[in-house]
């Protein structure tokens, strides 16, 4: 963890034979509900810059295709229906030969890996239409083990360059993994990266855990732990591993965290005679302050992006509804007014939406509204949805999906919030409560 | 692996164990209840009137309760009346509330029901004179189903507190 962490990334500019296009170039996704249609591109295998570097090679290029597939937004075209062979990194591109198997992007790459374990790429994106260059070559190095890292890097440029929003691949989620039938379910902490690579587990499973949060950094872990025999917020540092319980006064039962977009605060749930309200601390200190005081549920409190507002569940209208208030607490109101239960609202990194689990006549649903409550659409449908995360780039939401009855287990799914590209994140057993850190560093 | 492998089979000896007692909650060998902390089930006391045995199987060691709330049904105030009862007359004992709340909800509500829940049998205990340092509480959500169909047969059964016995408590 500590390598990946300290994985230091070098980037420089390559482009000399290209001109620059600029970002208005005719080559461009505009990421709407109206993208039905995915961009076709090629991908050939990146080239081998030396002996050994083959496999790596493939794989990378391999990767990048995947990532880009996988949005719904673009489409590899087959390497069977290629005309022209990219034997080198900076032979010219036959325009033709790709306009006639209808590529709009190509990507070519070149992969050079020395015999300290470095492994160094590059790419260079093409308009095929326009015949041009988008944007620069870009080099990326790293270890041989971060090759992963560095393909996601790659196709987060990709992505960035034609639809002018960033990527949101070279990320990682925290969940709960989960073992064990319905009635003596074992939990534990685990990360892995957003496409379900490289799990590695933060706790054992001797201790109940719930919900992790990710800092705005990606660095420390909050969550849920019953290890001193009760609910408790802990916070954990990712790449030591190590965690100690947050100082909400002894023997509290708290619930529900959430860090502030500084890194400092934290917003959680606290129970106190059976009541549960909201309270907000410094994560390093000892001084919680009670942002609610009534005599219902309010809980999964989740900051705005500027850090100015908190929306949050309550039942002080009889059911499961959200509110906006001020993140120092007071007036609140209400912003779920449609039919059903409303929980876990989660704000976007746009600062656009907020994402919420809806429970109506028995089925779950994940959902977004705008932040005053308006233009309300739901995403999924199931048994049990619930818990939302957002992609860094606010266009793709993670969430629980449980199956029914006795062998009923949980699995990660992610959609689009057009609601399209629904898709399993793929976990070796049962996983629930994702939470997506932001882009890596 | 081996982990699942014993604790499948701790919890088949516990539930075949289980089975032995008339307990009208206890009646398959799915229901034990990991979380339970007193390791004093003395199977030979069924009929001690003071013994752990005679608490949950005879009394009843949990009440249930309705969709999505925490107040005490006329049922579960009997049961909890026998419990108090009981406790009276068994001082030694402290007592650990654990509130419970069926699949039906998002986690961090049904953990906030959950503890709506312990704490109505809390208040209730308290209110007919057990010492309120002798019971804590600990609301577990969803998060340990006894029943694991998803009907309401088996919420119905999901939706409880249950008051587990422990000597460690009190000197």
């Amino acid at each position: 963890m500590t390598r990946l962490l300290s994985f230091t990334l070098i980037l420089a500019i390559l482009g000399v034979s290209a001109p620059v296009m600029a970002q208005n170039g005719p080559l461009r996704i505009e990421i709407t509900e109206g993208v039905i249609e995915p961009l076709p591109f090629a991908a050939p295998a990146f080239i081998a810059e030396n002996a050994g570097a083959g496999d790596m090679a493939a794989q990378i290029s391999q990767l990048i295709a995947t990532d880009l597939a996988n949005t719904g937004l673009f489409r590899e075209i087959s390497r069977n229906a290629f005309i022209s062979n990219i034997t080198s990194f900076s032979s010219p591109v036959q325009y033709s030969d790709w306009k006639a198997i209808n590529a709009q992007a190509l990507i070519t790459g070149a992969v050079a890996v020395t015999s300290d374990g470095r492994v160094t790429v590059k790419f260079r994106l093409f308009d095929i239409f326009s015949e041009a260059q988008l944007g620069e070559g870009l080099q990326f190095a790293g270890t041989t083990a971060s090759w992963r890292r560095m393909a996601h890097k790659v196709a987060d440029a990709v992505y960035s360059r034609i639809t002018g929003e960033s990527g949101y691949f070279d990320s990682r989620v925290v969940f709960v993994s989960e073992a064990g039938p319905k009635n003596a379910r074992l939990k534990r902490l685990a990360i892995m990266d957003y496409d379900g690579a490289n799990v590695q587990f933060l706790t054992d499973s001797s201790a109940l855990v719930l919900a992790p949060r990710f800092s705005p950094t990606g660095d420390r872990v909050l969550y849920t732990s019953y290890e001193s025999g009760f609910p408790q917020v802990f916070v954990l540092d990712v790449a030591s591993v190590g965690r100690r319980a947050l100082s909400t006064g002894a023997g509290t039962m708290t619930f529900a965290p959430r860090f502030a977009p500084d890194g400092n605060a934290v917003v959680y749930s606290m129970t106190q005679g059976g009541n549960s309200d909201l309270f907000r601390m410094p994560v390093n200190g000892n001084n919680p302050v009670k942002l609610t005081d009534t005599p219902f549920i309010e809980t999964a409190p989740s900051f705005s992006p500027d850090g100015s507002r908190i929306v949050f569940e309550s039942d002080r209208s009889g059911t499961q509804q959200l509110y906006v208030m001020s993140a120092n607490g007071g007036e609140a109101t209400r912003i779920s007014f449609g039919p059903g239960r409303y929980g876990t609202p989660v704000w976007s990194p746009r600062g656009d939406l907020i994402a919420f689990t809806k429970q109506n006549k028995g089925r779950f649903h994940i959902g977004v509204m705008r932040v005053d409550g308006s233009e309300e659409r739901l995403l999924t449908a199931s048994f049990l949805d619930e818990g939302p995360t957002w992609s860094p780039n606010g266009r793709v939401i993670m969430f629980t999906r449980e199956s029914q009855g006795a062998t009923g287990a949980a699995a990660l799914y992610s959609v689009d919030i057009s609601g399209r590209n629904l898709r399993r994140v793929p976990t070796q057993g049962a996983a629930s409560d994702p939470a997506w850190s932001p882009l890596l560093p | 692996m081996t982990q699942i492998t014993k604790a499948l089979l701790l919890i088949t000896i516990l539930g075949l164990a289980a089975c032995s007692k008339p307990d009208r909650f206890d009646n398959n060998n799915r229901t034990v209840d990991l979380n339970a902390n007193n390791g004093l089930i003395d199977p030979t006391g069924l009929g001690d009137p003071n013994s752990v045995g005679y608490f949950s199987a005879t009394i009843g060691d949990r009440v249930l309760f309705a969709v999505d709330q925490s107040t005490l049904s006329p049922e579960a105030r009997n049961i909890l009346s026998g419990q108090v009862d009981w406790l009276q007359t068994n001082s030694s004992y402290a007592i650990l509330v654990e509130g419970h709340a069926d699949e039906q909800g998002t986690r961090e509500y049904n953990l906030a029901l959950s503890a709506k829940r312990a704490s109505a049998v809390q208040q209730y205990m308290i209110s007919q004179g057990v010492q309120a340092s002798r019971i804590r509480t600990v609301p577990y959500g969803k998060e340990r189903p006894i029943e694991v169909c998803s009907d309401e047969a088996c919420y119905a059964k999901n939706r409880r507190a249950v008051t587990v016995l422990n000597t460690s408590g009190t000197s």
